[in-house]
């Protein structure tokens, strides 16, 4: 037989040499399976943007459904940005502090560019 | 010392379409991060008034934001394409060589196919 060398606590937890489950993965396949309808909106509306003037540009972001589109892109883009960047990180950067000092001030500005994005969108359709 | 199997080094392997697919799928993760801030930035120049979106609109319609927007889309459309794969491969299917060549290929058809739907669009 197969020597165990687990510990019972540890078999109970079941989170392995990494201490973590699959909260992370589980995170990033519900994010992607959000953004698949949300990008291909957010693609065509990107490529359309460039081609409004600025009343247009308002006009659209302050219209009520690409709104909850709009905020909905801002807040699973960043958090899915945020759990792969991390990968990315954890791939390539070996030295242990460098790479959590990384991780999480990529978190902390990715958290800051979605309030902003997000907050301006609000902004734009409640002032205009 | 007994001769071991090396890993493939980066610099004398012919990386398969596989591998440049997975690796560009990170560079596009990383190009869509990118610009994220500057639709961020493009935002909040646009909720401060028509004076500050101004030079945004200015940059956004001439060749280098243009430029940078379609990088984006495209990145977007095979950043999509190839998740939809990653999503296919999680429930357990498309491992095989004859699959994966023919996925890839597909994937690249359809990035294509989506890039022109958008541009027919916008």
């Amino acid at each position: 037989m197969a020597r165990n060398y687990q510990t019972p606590l540890g078999r109970a937890r079941g989170l392995g040499a990494a201490g973590e489950g699959t909260h992370h993965w589980w995170r990033q396949r519900v994010t992607s399976l959000a953004l698949v309808p949300l990008s291909l909106w957010l693609a065509v509306s990107v490529a359309r943007w460039p081609h409004a003037e600025y009343a247009g540009v308002v006009e659209w972001i302050g219209a009520p459904w690409n709104t909850v589109l709009l905020l909905s892109c801002i807040l699973l883009t960043t958090l899915h940005a945020s759990l792969g960047i991390e990968v990315i990180i954890e791939d390539y950067v070996h030295v242990d502090w460098v790479k959590i000092l990384l991780v999480v001030v990529v978190k902390l500005i990715l958290a800051f560019v979605a309030l902003a994005a997000g907050f301006a969108t609000l902004r734009i359709a409640f002032v205009g | 010392m007994h001769e071991r199997p090396l890993s493939p080094h980066l610099q004398v392997y012919r990386l398969p379409l596989t591998a440049l697919l997975s690796i560009t799928h990170r560079v596009t993760g990383v190009v869509l991060l990118a610009g994220l801030i500057g639709l961020a930035v493009c935002l909040m120049n646009a909720a401060q008034g028509a004076q500050a979106y101004a030079p945004v609109q200015r940059f956004l319609q001439g060749p280098a934001g243009g430029g940078l927007v379609w990088i984006w889309v495209v990145a977007l459309l095979f950043h999509f394409c190839h998740g939809i794969r990653h999503l296919i491969w999680d429930t357990g299917f498309g491992f095989r060589k004859e699959a994966l060549g023919r996925q890839a290929a597909l994937e690249l058809a359809a990035t294509a196919a989506l890039a022109g739907a958008v541009y027919f669009l916008s």
